[in-house]
């Protein structure tokens, strides 16, 4: 019953916006649709951390620890999201850009997007949760290219053909997985073969050629979808076009709820094949992807698309994390997960404000926003301190742990090239952030409502209370790890 | 253990997938394309139906009429309204030309033969020997992407590549479960009406739908 709630609290509200002329009124019930998908979610990782695992229609849904930690980032950064997605629309509105209908079909959007992402993780059958990863493309395209600029348009033409390539290619995977497992002598045939619990059961007698060719096309295919090289290229497009709430959305937790599907996978996969095969290809497309992001930062103009390739770093150095795939690893690549989504959710929604109140996302355009915004300059550049990975927010604790895992796993080799190119965006970031936010203006100053200061700044505040303490979430974090590692 | 006509029919029809797909290669024609995704998708509904027959199972009886009707009638339908906006567009300069991509094709055949070996030495029956086929459609299908400019072909790239993902998981495990199978039919069906909408949105903003010449956004 909880279950449904969840999916059923976005749908509605987004029906509700459908049906609804728009007024901001319909905007703030969509905040609070997904405050409760937030309190959903807590309840749920409670339950969870009392070793109750939550199914609902008739098995289909099912929340284990990690599912109910995913919920609880989803909740959280949709929350965030949707307060500025009312700014958003009312400033579009105000402009003349978009008329009231389109407000409404953003909306509706969004909430189905939210929703598929929930769905994605409350499956309890992996052949569901790619049904429903891909319909995330499919909600999220038209908000991509909601802006109507060719820009977008194109954006959105290379985002929807390449990851839909990539979701067929873990697709085949997953009709591999599922081979594997009818060939199990004396497994039971039937639609719960890829059944989450019943392939765990199964996965130390599964066939290993076969897994290991299901494998590779898995990391490839949700590869896509996480952004990890070498089909990461739709990334910085999509992620630079969409509205700044969308962005905030798909980098914030679409990325790692592509990778959660990764993370179930890997784990099946290891009963078969033991540790090292996953290992070996999520250690390559870590590097690939942290060594494309230390390549092209320092030549962007664009905050948007700076973020953007800061978010192939970061899926990079998740991939590096579970890799290792010791409980501990594990634990720090979720908490980074959420760390991450706050901090670039921040971001990308600060940057949407930016957008708003300059007219550009151009970087060379916007100098010395911290004299001249400082509210709003200064969530920026704690955004991005953040993101680099410095104490006090949670980045630096999981990134510190994942590169204690991988070195207890005989990978402080790539531990080194992550750390590497961890330094070369760390520079390319310093410098493109020191004109942002220092440089000279004569322009005078000017004050950031706070419809965006608080909840930005709040988002902030959870990332670095995590970072100095994650001690309400640590009992949570080390059960859902202990769900994939054996 | 498989064996008779209806065998027969589904080897049948894995060869007109395949073939479909090689002959994608050869066609510049996107009307002809289109056509040819017809006739594949035609071909799965017929071996779902064959399989339906062997295996006396309803629910692939559900999902012969499902992938008849999307693979076979929507999809094409959809493309065909691209195309009709722009009579005569043809696949002008595809970066190979055709007899370098009928040899391209020739080698991806054999390499999915030995891709697909671990499969087959390991469950030799009469339908996993086929899975070849699916998968060499899917690496034809890669190969249309990564070389062709229009967007229909491009679209027509990513169809073949579901087509052979969807031949694959017929001849392997008859099809995922049936509510699997219908929640991908529906998706793949509206990515294309997606792809539909955006191809002729580029259309009517840019007076083509030649990929080359979109290049606002690079590095």
């Amino acid at each position: 019953m909880l279950l449904l709630t969840v999916l059923a609290v976005p749908l509605a509200a987004g029906a509700l916006a459908a049906a609804l002329p728009w007024r901001r009124a319909v905007g703030w019930a969509m905040v609070l649709a997904n405050a409760a998908v937030l309190a959903l979610g807590i309840a749920l990782a409670v339950q969870a951390d009392r070793r109750q695992v939550a199914t609902g229609l008739d098995g289909a849904l099912r929340a284990d620890a990690l599912s109910a930690f995913m919920v609880v980032v989803i909740g959280a950064i949709s929350l965030l999201a949707s307060i500025q997605s009312v700014r958003y629309l009312a400033v579009e509105i105000a402009r003349g850009e978009h008329g009231a209908r389109h407000a409404s079909l953003y909306s509706l959007l969004v909430q189905v997007f939210v929703a598929c992402m929930l769905a994605a993780v409350l499956s309890a059958n992996l052949g569901a949760l790619w049904v429903a990863v891909e319909a995330t493309t499919i909600a999220t395209t038209f908000l991509v290219g909601h802006r109507r600029s060719d820009k977008a348009l194109e954006a959105s033409w290379k985002y929807v053909l390449i990851c839909s390539v990539g979701i067929a290619l873990a697709f085949l995977g997953t009709v591999l997985v599922y081979f594997a497992a009818l060939h199990v002598p004396g497994h039971a045939a039937g639609a719960s073969v890829l059944d989450w619990t019943s392939l765990m059961r199964a996965s130390h007698r599964l066939d290993p050629a076969v897994v290991r060719l299901a494998m590779a096309l898995l990391v490839l295919g949700y590869g896509t979808k996480v952004g990890l090289a070498p089909m990461h290229s739709w990334l910085p497009d999509a992620h630079s076009q969409a509205p700044a709430p969308v962005s905030a959305l798909m980098s914030g937790v679409l990325l790692t709820v592509a990778f959660y599907a990764l993370l179930r996978f890997k784990a099946v996969a290891d009963g078969t094949l033991g540790p090292g095969f996953t290992r070996t290809l999520l250690v390559i497309v870590g590097l690939a992807s942290l060594l494309v992001a230390a390549s092209l930062l320092l030549t962007q103009h664009d905050v948007k698309r700076m973020l953007a390739y800061h978010s192939i770093e970061h899926m990079g150095l998740i991939a590096l994390g579970a890799a290792a795939g010791t409980t501990l690893a594990v634990a720090a690549v979720l908490l980074h997960i959420l760390g991450h989504g706050l901090a670039k959710a921040v971001l990308f929604l600060a940057s949407g404000e930016i957008l708003i109140e300059e007219g550009t996302s151009e970087i060379d355009e916007i100098p010395a926003l911290l004299s001249r915004r400082p509210l709003l300059g200064g969530i920026f550049g704690l955004g991005l301190v953040a993101l680099l990975g410095l104490p006090p927010f949670s980045l630096f604790v999981s990134e510190l742990n994942m590169v204690r895992g991988e070195l207890a796993v005989g990978l402080g080799w790539a531990a080194g090239l992550s750390l590497l190119s961890m330094a070369v965006i760390f520079a390319a970031v310093m410098a493109h952030g020191r004109h942002l936010l220092l440089g000279g203006s004569d322009r005078s100053p000017s004050a950031t409502t706070r419809l965006v200061g608080i909840p930005l700044a709040g988002g902030l505040v959870l990332c670095a209370a995590l970072g100095l303490s994650a001690w309400p979430l640590q009992p949570l974090l080390y059960a859902a790890a202990r769900v994939v590692v054996r | 253990m498989r064996s008779g006509a209806e065998l027969a029919v589904v080897e049948m029809a894995a060869g007109v997938v395949l073939a479909g797909a090689v002959l994608a290669l050869w066609r510049k024609d996107l009307r002809a394309l289109i056509s040819l995704l017809g006739l594949q998708g035609a071909a799965l509904a017929t071996l779902a139906a064959a399989l339906c027959v062997h295996d006396r199972d309803i629910g692939l009886g559900v999902v012969a009429g499902v992938v008849l009707l999307a693979k076979g009638l929507a999809i094409p339908g959809l493309l065909a309204r691209v195309v009709r906006a722009d009579p005569g567009s043809r696949e002008t300069a595809p970066l190979v030309n055709v007899p370098a991509s009928l040899v391209a094709a020739a080698v991806l055949v054999v390499l999915s033969y030995l891709v697909a070996d671990p499969l087959t030495a390991v469950f030799p029956d009469p339908l996993t020997r086929l899975a070849p086929l699916g998968l060499a459609t899917v690496l034809v299908g890669l190969f249309v992407l990564v070389t062709r400019r229009k967007a229909v072909s491009q679209i027509v790239g990513l169809l073949l590549v579901d087509n052979g993902v969807a031949l694959v998981a017929f001849l392997l495990t008859a099809g995922v479960p049936l509510l699997v199978e219908l929640g991908a039919s529906l998706d793949v069906l509206l990515v294309v009406v997606v792809l539909q909408v955006l191809a002729t949105t580029m259309r009517a903003r840019f007076g083509h739908v030649d990929l080359d010449q979109l290049r606002e956004l690079h590095d």
